[in-house]
């Protein structure tokens, strides 16, 4: 008991209640009935999925819906063996950048039923969903991306969004 | 001169030429945040017909604790455009303190025009908890004491003095809840008396109810512009003829709570009081301030700070007390004022903004419709 | 979209942050444990509690930690009938700046009383310790002020 303090602990605890807003409402509901909804800018023509309700690089309300379907590409991907606090995928799995067809910007997923050495850039993908009774407003309705068996797509059509 | 008090060469001529703000609210109950202020930031370049293109500078305000969102602030880029590449900024901190780093920016000359916002959700957490986290984690966050009970402890102090009492705080609270009535965007407004008011409960003695700022949503904007081309934006452009900024210990203890050397320093270092704020003989003279206090009695401890006499308007806009964004409410009070001046009812104005506990920190921004004769102090 | 389709949902921010706490603030924490509280002397004579590292007001370096209290004045106060959650008490209290015996500031703490007639800017308040055993190095070693002999 002599020795002298050097530490101090102390507990945060904020709840809240989080409001998705419009536009990603939007989105999940969209999650939620097995489609994957974008949101088009007027100014620009680019389609942001998930769309965020404002274009990022114009500054205007993105207010065209589009419906994109289950395909895209692996722009990039990683390849994970560090587990982190919390973690329930095995390891080691692939994270990648996935491009929906009709899509002007890329967003993270996980990559199953591919070996980790055949896995690249270019490589065509599709979404398997969880059963219909299971869906939701929650990116849990997507249970990974598996390779689509069509041939890669060229470099050229996914390079700029790298 | 106080240490720490440099007398700047001339001040380059900066102005606030356009002014927006949205509806505050108890609750945004459907946008999030970029949705929120997408339509203010599209409203401040409207009034002037300018673009983000238009835009050498951006600088934001915000607090990602309030919406429980690592960097909420770089999102709320949506809302203004990043791109092309832009030169941006941004304070953890009410966007007055992001207004201060844009005139500072400003004032190095290679820019002419800036961009400054801020935005805030209170409604999306207990505002009280999230405003507890900004304490000195060792001696006073431990005991969770939140805004309202820091508050309370200053009140008391207060009245112990004998200058005040709840009465006055009363009266504070009335006559904004009546001013507010002319403020479209104003939260809490109507006509009540003190007395009736003293019928409130207390929150934490001798805090009533009408004494404590409401919770409130919303965002805000302003374009400042420099020289010539202030004038050619704006018929009346708001001059920022001085501005500066000084914060005390955040040991509360070690504070005395009932006055705000702070605000008297920095209304010295803004040019408005001819003994630099040093003394407490000299007293600021404007037509209009706008005082961002949210509690009721931290109005009257600000009008002492900077001894302001029976001839100024203090907060036509019904002030914090009338709507509270966290984050918003000190850049809506350069707002406020700038606005005055821009419409033609006043030829000079003053705006306050407050940060951490008690007035703990305390900004000045001194405005005229004329720029400063030598080019400021 | 109408309005009223906005998706919300509970979201909880949860850490425990692990701070070295340093010479000084170390200094007066384990002097909680011990029962004890200690403050900072300045080079202008003043005695800060809780110490910091610095004076506060000119930034000089402090000088030697000196005990003060257990007892002391309160400088001002404030009565919470509805405590909020993981505030020092659990039932209607004053919250109070206790500028304790040979100290030149005053300390943040909470003062255990009957309500806000049992309280008064000036009147002399005792700290009330946890059991020896309870104290950690913490300012919640101390439980509560209480007014002076009421305990």
């Amino acid at each position: 008991m002599s020795e002298p303090v050097t530490m101090l602990e102390t507990p945060i605890r904020i709840d809240y209640e989080f409001t998705a807003g419009l536009a990603q409402s939007r989105y999940l509901k969209g999650i939620a009935e097995g489609r994957f909804l974008g949101q088009r800018c007027p100014k620009c023509g680019k389609v942001y999925v998930p769309p965020r309700g404002s274009c990022p690089t114009d500054g205007v309300p993105t207010t065209d819906e589009v419906v994109l379907g289950n395909t895209g590409i692996v722009t990039t991907y990683c390849v994970v063996n560090v587990p982190f606090q919390g973690q329930s995928i095995e390891l080691p799995y692939i994270c990648a950048q996935i491009l929906l067809d009709g899509a002007n910007i890329a967003f993270m997923g996980l990559i199953q039923e591919v070996p980790t050495d055949e896995i690249r850039m270019g490589m065509r993908v599709e979404a398997v969903w969880v059963d219909k009774k299971e869906l939701g407003p929650t990116m849990a309705s997507v249970k990974y991306f598996r390779p689509s068996g069509e041939s890669d797509a060229a470099y050229e059509t996914y390079s700029e969004y790298l | 001169m106080a240490p720490g008090t440099r007398r700047r060469g001339p001040a380059r001529p900066v102005a606030v030429v356009s002014f927006a703000q949205s509806d505050s609210l108890r609750r945004e109950e459907h946008r999030n945040d970029v949705e929120m202020l997408q339509p203010v930031i599209e409203d401040v370049f409207a009034r002037v017909g300018l673009t983000k293109d238009d835009m050498d500078f951006v600088c934001s305000g915000s607090c990602d604790y309030l919406v429980g969102a690592p960097f909420s602030f770089v999102g709320a880029l949506d809302a203004v455009g990043a791109w092309p590449p832009m030169r941006e900024s941004h304070v953890e901190m009410d966007g007055a303190f992001a207004l201060y780093e844009a005139w500072t920016q400003l004032q190095e000359d290679d820019i002419d025009t800036a961009l400054v916002y801020s935005f805030g959700r209170s409604s999306m957490s207990e505002i009280g908890r999230v405003l507890t986290l900004q304490l000195d984690p060792y001696y006073m966050a431990p005991l969770w004491p939140d805004p309202v009970a820091l508050a309370a402890l200053q009140a008391q102090a207060l009245i112990d003095t004998g200058r005040y009492g709840e009465g006055d705080f009363a009266a504070v609270a009335a006559r904004s809840r009546r001013d507010a009535k002319d403020n479209p965007h104003a939260q809490v407004k109507g006509d009540h008396t003190p007395e009736e008011l003293l019928g409130d409960d207390y929150v934490v003695t001798p805090l009533r109810r009408h004494a404590l700022p409401p919770i409130t949503d919303g965002a805000t904007a302003v374009i400042l512009a420099a020289g010539d081309r202030a004038n050619a934006l704006c018929e009346r452009p708001a001059w920022i003829t001085g501005m500066d900024h000084r914060i005390e210990t955040h040991a509360l203890g070690a504070r005395d709570l009932t006055t705000s050397p702070t605000t008297r320093r920095a209304a010295g270092g803004a040019g408005l009081l001819d003994d630099d704020g040093e003394g407490s003989g000299a007293s600021v003279t404007v037509d209009v301030a706008e005082l961002h206090a949210p509690f009721a009695h931290q109005e009257l401890i600000l009008r002492d700070a900077l001894g302001l006499g029976e001839g100024v308007t203090i907060n036509p806009s019904g002030g914090a007390l009338a709507a509270n964004g966290i984050m918003v409410a000190g850049l809506v009070r350069i707002g406020e004022a700038a606005s005055r001046i821009m419409d033609g009812t006043a030829a000079t104005a003053l705006a306050h903004a407050t940060s951490g506990p008690c007035l703990q920190q305390n900004l000045v921004c001194a405005l005229a419709a004329e720029p400063a004769g030598d080019g400021g102090r | 979209m109408a309005e009223s389709e906005v998706l919300r949902a509970p979201h909880r921010i949860e850490y425990t942050y692990t701070r070295s706490v340093g010479p000084i603030i170390g200094a007066f924490l384990t002097g909680l444990r011990d029962g004890k509280i200690l403050g900072a002397t300045t080079p202008g004579g003043r005695v800060v509690v809780p110490p910091t590292e610095y004076d506060p007001i000119t930034s000089e370096d402090i000088g030697e930690l000196v005990e003060v209290g257990p007892s002391g004045v309160v400088t001002t106060w404030a009565w919470t009938d509805t405590p909020l959650p993981d505030q020092p008490l659990d039932r209607p209290f004053a919250w109070a700046l206790v500028q304790l015996d040979g100290a030149d500031t005053g300390m943040l703490h909470a003062v255990d009383a009957a309500g806000p007639r049992a309280m008064a800017s000036g009147m002399r308040v005792t700290a009330r310790w946890r059991p020896a055993g309870e104290r950690i190095g913490h300012l919640r070693d101390i439980e509560c002020f209480e007014a002076e002999g009421a305990g």
